[in-house]
């Protein structure tokens, strides 16, 4: 659907003439909603607005009344859902502002500006705090690089996100890489942005103060992404994207990116709230100026007058609606008192920032005794009102909808048949060499270490940051950062899956010293009209609550992408985590993965008996085919006391204290094999090992084990005797080989070459 | 008392605050100069960082070589100021005449941040001087436009004159004869590509970049 299918009645795919509310995504229903706020029809231009507002993307009408179950408080949290991004207290007068989002769809479509123009959109979500943003993440899913089309999609990804992301000036300090089928048409590539600020210059986006200015900062506005949150994100794909196809029409709906107006537009803010030049600040982003003044009017409960011929335009002869639902990229909407406009104009011209004034702030109304604001929109000053509607009714009053949910019919056939009684493999070495891959292609690309935080990066269990950044107080403290996902898990048993990757991000960053103190999700899911998908989300939330509340972690935002499908075939369901951790204090780097020679090979775990159970481990699914069964048992108890441990042995060290450990990485996807090769590969050491029970105690995927390595092994094991956690000693580090007794004997250069060649490889590169 | 080093600031600019606190710990007083100033301000020293001044639009540094304070730059170093252009401002430099050869896109054409391993190779300039040649760095990379090149000609002379400042040991970008940085020939303005500023903590990995920029505060070269 192109922007021109706006224009009026159109013709269906029948030669029928399709009402044009439906052409917006507005189903007959919602439609008598809007007239009954209203009290009459709406015209085109409020059609359009509330086509976009009360899109699935805009609105999470499927989602909202699953999210609601997610535990949100917690002692730091300063600001939780709802707002742009989630703020936690750091400590030392420093708040972290942190949020996830999604750019699947356009990514899909125009791979490198859609994930460079979903660093750009985050990153506005984390100034608009008043945050200076300090890191990205990207956790990306694709389908099998010998395809040319993944290649194409994949490497226009990473283009994207290196080009925006280093030229505005962020690093990205880490992500996650999934290469499987069911993303062959419906590629995931989330963004993860974490930012700071002094508390003191919180803000939140809301209007106030009646007849204070409506500024709008930065970019002109064209037609570029119009409807990219009601066509693009809230819609899935046909069978194929290529050119011709209805994905090649989808393309005007791409925003283009401009990551030097970005950064001018981040330093102009950042300096208009140092200076107390505004009193409310919001990024535009999906859903434009629509979403931008109905939010802030809402959140203040005030209404806003907007005249459309003060928006600077890039294109001759915009509708209304087109100016109004542009998502032009690089804009923000400021609230100005007007005594302070004239040292508004002097900051923004000092960093070339265009601001127009397009409109005050009004009074709110009491209807009913509730303060009812109105955003009340003319083409032209004292010209006639083109729409008038209850601001608030844009952005809080779309339908909530709890939509039929159903688990799959043959659940029970596929949680019995699971990989366990496989044939074990004739040579488990090459099984391991197979799903050995080194991400630093990827990683390369970005620059993952402006404002000298970065004393873990991309390749770390979590990226491990200093606490400081320009403007904020002195620090002697570091956050940790991590994304999760797993869609094999999640696909077998999206609760427990779930429950699965939040315990593991927990453990990533425990294995940084850090002690996890939030989560922000991504849930990236299928069409939610398929009530199979109504199931998996439902219990992915239920699954990430159980989690969050047994280990003690507030959900502080999120985003949710439906729709996700091609060809009516479903993701799986992706559920991605973004982890927040703190340490108090770092004089110290972390022990890293890397092992050195004589060190003791030890493996953390919870007490009691392993389950070496195979079910929806990287063995199963990517060397047998094998995606049923039921996964490995997790002890959310068990659990925390392991990550308790590992968050002492590293803290200690990291705030200068007798440091334990010699290497530390968590098991997780590729099970023990995968964590030792990384671990030998890290340093270049080999190890001698045994007692690991079969192929499936070397490729399962159990949670809540930790692999170390240490000089002093029996004080570690009283650690964690003390900890009530289970402890085995595996070997010791040494040689050029890495053998695990009666299972394999790796040389290291053949794991490095396996480790190394992998990505490089698909594009004819040298590893 | 403390060197006063002016840290130039293009709209794009984003190493500014880094070197910045990386000079402070070596005992410099750091300023930031905008790109709209005409006068420098009396500092001892002047570092063009890294980052994408106006965009890189065009080209790398194309633009950014019309900023007023370039005029203030190109005088300060005619008079023999120390000047140092690192990464972005390094190619300001090439590209502001201050420095010959350009940089072009890496080999591979993709951008890169790695470490790299540098050798001094000449201890002529005001960020070598003091260094043995044969020292080793290592010290990160960070752009997409850094393969150094330039006429023949152009390199005999800098080969002949000994302005080859820093070589790559493992040329990683495609460098003409391994070149990393570069110097005039009164030796005091240099560019280099790898940022001495990402490598000034125990804590990031390296402090090999702090021996460069106490190199530069060890004024004046003669």
């Amino acid at each position: 659907m192109t922007g021109a299918r706006y224009g009026g009645d159109v013709p269906g795919a029948s030669g029928d003439v399709e009402p044009l509310h439906r052409a917006l995504g507005l189903t007959d229903e919602e439609l008598e909603r809007v007239v009954g706020i209203l009290g009459r029809e709406p015209n085109h231009l409020e059609l359009a607005m509330y086509a976009v507002m009360w899109s699935e993307h805009c609105s999470y009408k499927s989602s909202r009344v699953h999210l609601a179950r997610l535990p949100k408080e917690g002692p730091g949290v300063l600001v939780g859902p709802g707002e742009n991004a989630g703020v936690i207290d750091a400590g030392d007068g420093i708040a972290v502002a942190i949020r996830i989002e999604s750019h699947n769809h356009p990514s899909a479509i125009e791979p490198h500006q859609g994930a460079a123009t979903g660093v750009g959109g985050i990153l506005r979500d984390i100034f608009t705090m008043g945050a200076r943003p300090l890191a990205l993440m990207d956790p990306l899913c694709f389908g099998p690089l010998d395809e040319p089309r993944q290649r194409w999609l994949f490497e226009g990804v990473v283009g994207g996100i290196s080009a925006y992301g280093n030229a505005v000036g962020v690093p990205t300090v880490g992500g996650e890489l999934t290469f499987d089928p069911a993303y062959r048409q419906n590629p995931l590539v989330n963004v993860l942005c974490l930012g700071a600020l002094p508390i003191s210059r919180l803000v939140l986006g809301r209007a106030s103060g009646p007849g204070n200015l409506v500024v709008l900062l930065g970019a002109t506005t064209g037609r570029d992404g119009i409807g990219g949150v009601s066509v693009l994100a809230s819609a899935g794909f046909g069978a194929e994207g290529r050119a011709g196809s209805p994905e090649d029409a989808k393309r005007p709906s791409v925003q283009v990116g401009d990551p030097y107006e970005e950064k001018r537009l981040i330093e102009a803010c950042l300096e208009l709230l140092d200076a107390g030049l505004v009193v409310g600040l919001q990024d535009l982003g999906g859903a434009g100026l629509a979403c931008a003044t109905s939010e802030t009017a809402a959140r203040g409960q005030v209404g806003m007058e907007v005249d459309l011929s003060a928006v600077p335009r890039r294109e001759d002869q915009m509708a209304s609606w087109e100016v109004m639902t542009s998502e032009s990229q690089e804009r923000m909407l400021a609230v100005v008192a007007p005594p302070d406009w004239d040292q508004v104009t002097e900051v923004c011209a000092r960093w070339e920032v265009r601001a127009s004034v397009i409109g005050r702030v009004t009074e709110a109304a009491l209807v009913a005794g509730r303060p009812v604001g109105r955003l009340v929109v003319r083409e032209r000053p004292g010209g006639p009102v083109v729409a008038d509607v209850p601001a608030a009714s844009l952005a809080d009053d779309a339908p909530r909808y709890r939509r039929p949910m159903a688990p799959p019919d043959d659940l029970a056939e596929r949680r019995a048949a699971g990989p366990d009684g496989l044939a074990p493999p004739a040579d488990c070495g090459a099984d391991l060499l197979a799903l050995l891959a080194d991400p630093s292609w990827v990683y390369r690309q970005y620059d993952h270490q402006l404002f000298l935080n970065t004393v873990a990066g991309p390749g770390a269990d979590a990226a491990l940051l200093r606490l400081a950044g320009p403007g904020l107080p002195p620090s002697r403290r570091a956050v940790a950062v991590t994304t999760d996902g797993n869609p094999r898990w999640c696909a077998i048993d999206p609760r427990a899956g779930t429950a699965m990757v939040v315990a593991e991000t927990v453990a990533n960053l425990a294995c940084v010293g850090a002690r996890a103190v939030a989560v922000v999700d991504c849930c990236n899911f299928g069409n939610p009209e398929h009530p199979e998908v109504m199931w998996q989300l439902s219990e992915a939330i239920d699954g990430m609550a159980e989690a969050c509340v047994a280990l003690g972690l507030p959900v502080i935002g999120g985003n949710v992408s439906l729709y996700n499908e091609s060809g009516g075939a479903d993701i799986p369901p992706t559920p991605v985590i973004g982890g927040l951790g703190l340490v108090e204090r770092l004089e110290r780097r972390p022990p890293g993965a890397g092992w050195s020679a004589g060190s003791t090979v030890v493996i953390v775990h919870p007490p009691g008996p392993s389950d070496p159970t195979l079910g929806g481990s990287r063995w199963a699914v990517e060397r047998r085919g094998v995606r049923t069964g039921t996964l490995p048992v997790l002890d959310l108890a068990a659990h925390a006391r392991v990550v308790d441990l590992i968050v002492d042995l590293v803290a200690r060290g990291l705030a200068g204290g007798p440091e334990l450990l010699d290497a530390v990485h968590d098991v997780s996807a590729g099970g023990l094999g995968v964590a030792l090769a990384e671990m030998a590969l890290a340093t270049g050491v080999g190890a001698r090992l045994f007692g690991v029970a079969g192929h499936a105690g070397l490729f399962g995927e159990s949670p809540s084990r930790v692999v170390v390595a240490t000089a002093r092994p029996d004080e570690v094991v009283e650690r964690a005797r003390h900890f009530g956690v289970g402890t085995t000693v595996l070997g010791v580090a040494g040689g050029g080989t890495l053998a695990v007794e009666g299972l394999l004997a790796l040389d290291l250069a053949e794991l490095d070459a396996a480790f190394s060649g992998g990505i490089p490889a698909a594009f004819g590169e040298a590893g | 008392m403390a060197a006063r080093v002016g840290v130039v600031v293009f709209p794009g600019t984003n190493c500014e605050h880094d070197v910045a606190a990386a000079l402070a710990l070596v005992g410099a007083t750091p300023e930031l100069l905008w790109h709209g100033l005409r006068d420098l301000g009396g500092v001892d020293a002047v570092v063009v960082p890294g980052g994408f001044a106006h965009g890189d639009y065009l080209r790398p540094g194309a633009l950014a070589r019309f900023s007023p304070v370039m005029g203030a730059v190109a005088r300060f170093a005619a008079d023999g100021g120390p000047v140092v252009g690192i990464c972005n401002g390094f190619q300001v430099l090439t590209e502001a005449g201050l420095l010959p050869g350009a940089l072009q896109k890496n080999r591979g054409l993709r951008f890169m941040c790695v470490p790299s391993v540098v050798t001094v190779t000449s201890s002529r300039s005001v960020l070598t001087s003091g260094l043995e040649v044969g020292t080793e760095l290592v010290l990160p990379l960070n752009n997409f436009d850094g393969s150094y090149v330039c006429a023949p000609e152009t390199l005999e002379e800098l080969v002949a004159e000994d302005r080859v400042v820093l070589r790559y040991r493992d040329n990683p970008n495609g460098s003409l004869d391994d070149i990393a940085g570069i110097c005039n020939r009164g030796a005091n303005v240099v560019g280099l590509m790898p940022h001495p500023e990402r490598a000034s903590s125990e804590l990031l990995g390296s402090v090999d970049g702090l021996v460069l920029l106490r190199s530069l505060l060890s004024l004046p070269v003669a």
